[in-house]
């Protein structure tokens, strides 16, 4: 049970509009063991984030289902906890009450008042935001927002975390910092992790196995690559670390020889692209 | 030879007081810069434009009264605000109360039945396909054109100038709700539907908050509105108000205490401005303007 804990089988996702249909995902299999890290990687408008959220169940597959934990995913719901690029705090909340209206909706019947604003500290006290508790969301930086956001989905007890570029809008300095928070707090804790990112170091450094996707339309699973490295990683001894640098060049090698992008850059083709990332974004 | 380099040890008191008292100084200086800046230009430019009509309106032929005319004439209505010799003659204070509370009826009608018909149509396609023509087409009616039909429904002038208000206030909060609602980013619906927020919860968590920027934004334009059309509105139905009290010096040719009611309405309509203002202010915690 517990090595096919995530369970995506088979799932399709064509998008319709008026005339034309766009067949984003192609027959994705994959299976996730519990406490597992898994990075998703592939070129912009591959349909990751798709895949994400169909696991999210904020999309529902036009075929195949995804199961987790023995249940079948057909809605969203605090059991898959997020954390979205642009870290979609609430900006008249504060960091403390952000947390809190996740935390009193999830434990609201389970959990007494006292223990759940012990909880909400608690996971604050975990990503370092214990000092910024009555602070509005546009009065903290970036990096701080995405450390409420991941303050939020940990304090739901998810079965699974699903983090999509958690760390994309963030300078690289915040990034690594950020990137070393998640370690430690996944070390302690042994979440279940979907990640997608477009950081092949990141993905490398994280993950207990990377899933690398072909080009859109008809994007699939290309190849899985087990990261055998052990944990705790520190970035630096990795540098040097032949393994470690045969993973990144296995990566590279598979985003940019065998999945390079092909398009010309014509003005039409950056216009889609424009496009995709406008509705990307607006996705989450 | 100083105090502070005869005796060390005052020297050392002044010494240690002084960055305190430089400091104190420098503030002073900092506010006086202040409101040299804020307060100058106002000041300079309010006498000029009252020199400027004082001049004009004391040429021979004039036919408005000039300043010193209007507050020497109108002198008992200043410093007497709150007087009361019955019926329709009392001070200004009790003219404006009278607007503001017929001002209060009609905007909180409107303000309950605009967020609710801006929320629905803001919703629901099906409501504002049918709702928005009809509404696009009636906002467009001016406040005293409601009067005569408002007067023939309720029989009453009094119940005729709170529709008045109703109406005009309405449009604004209607659309600006709708926009609102419309406009709830599919973030903040994203973590409502992994939270499972139900619709109550929804609403009150997610929706009234993120569209209260809009919100206000109409509820100010609204307020403003309403002071406007109750000044006209009150010319036509008479009774205690402003609007009665100019129509009133009118016909009486009192040109100085309609100068005077004049400046009661702009300085009530800013006032009413200022507190919706400031309500949404501390309601959106600051992300309205």
């Amino acid at each position: 049970m517990s090595d096919r804990y995530l369970i995506i089988d088979n799932v399709n996702k064509i998008f319709h509009s008026k005339k034309t249909a766009t067949h984003v995902l192609d027959s994705i299999n994959l299976t996730v063991k519990r406490g597992e890290y898994i990075s998703i990687i592939g070129h912009s408008g591959c349909g990751k984030s798709t895949l994400l959220n169909a696991v999210s169940g904020l999309t529902t597959a036009t075929s195949g289902y995804v199961i987790l934990d023995g249940k079948e995913v057909n809605a969203p719901g605090p059991d898959r906890a997020l954390v979205f690029q642009n870290h979609s705090l609430l900006p008249w909340l504060s960091v403390y009450e952000n947390v809190a209206l996740a935390v009193n909706k999830v434990f609201g019947a389970s959990k007494s008042a006292q223990e759940r604003k012990d909880w909400i500290l608690h996971n604050l006290d975990m990503v370092g935001m214990s000092h910024a508790l009555t602070r509005l969301p546009a009065e903290i930086s970036g990096g701080m927002k995405q450390r409420v956001g991941i303050a939020r989905a940990l304090a739901m007890q998810p079965k699974l975390l699903l983090l999509d570029e958690p760390f994309g809008a963030l300078d690289a300095l915040t990034r690594a910092h950020l990137q070393e928070e998640v370690m430690r707090i996944q070390a302690d804790l042994n979440n279940t992790v979907l990640m997608i990112t477009h950081d092949v170091d990141e993905a490398v450094l994280l993950s207990d196995r990377i899933v690398m996707m072909t080009n859109g339309p008809r994007a699939t699973i290309g190849e899985v690559l087990e990261i055998n490295l052990d944990r705790p990683r520190n970035r630096i001894e990795l540098a040097s670390d032949p393994l470690y640098n045969e993973y990144r060049r296995a990566v590279l090698r598979f985003l940019h020889e065998k999945q390079q992008k092909v398009a010309p850059l014509t003005p039409e083709a950056s216009e889609n692209k424009q496009s995709e990332a406008d509705q990307r974004v607006s996705v989450g | 030879m100083t105090a502070e380099s005869s005796n060390p040890k005052t020297g050392i008191m002044a010494a240690l007081r002084q960055p305190s008292a430089a400091f104190h100084k420098d503030q002073l200086a900092a506010l006086g810069q202040w409101l040299l800046a804020h307060l100058l230009p106002p000041v300079v430019v309010l006498t000029g434009l009252m020199g400027l009509w004082e001049i004009l309106c004391s040429m021979p032929g004039a036919m408005l009264p000039a300043p010193s005319q209007v507050v020497q004439e109108t002198w008992e209505l200043i410093v007497l605000p709150f007087y009361n010799y019955g019926g329709n003659d009392v001070g200004m204070g009790w003219q404006v109360l009278a607007s503001l509370e017929r001002v209060a009826y009609g905007y909180s009608m409107a303000v309950v039945v605009g967020v609710s018909l801006g929320v629905l149509i803001g919703k629901s396609t099906w409501a504002m396909r049918g709702l928005d023509p009809i509404f696009q087409v009636l906002r467009t009616v001016p406040p005293l054109a409601w009067l005569p039909i408002s007067l023939a429904a309720f029989q009453s002038s009094n119940p005729s100038a709170i529709f008045v208000i109703f109406i005009t206030a309405i449009w604004p909060i209607i659309i600006n709700t709708s926009v609102g609602i419309r406009n709830i980013p599919d973030d903040y619906q994203n973590v409502a539907r992994v939270l499972r927020l139900n619709p109550y919860e929804n609403f009150t968590r997610i929706m009234l908050p993120s569209a209260a920027p809009y919100i206000f934004s109409g509820l100010r334009i609204g307020i403003g509105l309403s002071w406007l059309a109750i000044v006209a509105a009150e010319m036509l139905i008479g009774g205690v108000g402003i609007g009665f009290f100019i129509w009133d010096a009118w016909n009486a040719s009192m040109l100085s205490d309609i100068v005077l009611a004049l400046i009661y309405v702009g300085l009530v309509g800013y006032f009413l401005d200022q507190v919706v203002g400031f309500i949404g202010r501390r309601v959106t915690r600051g992300t309205s303007a």
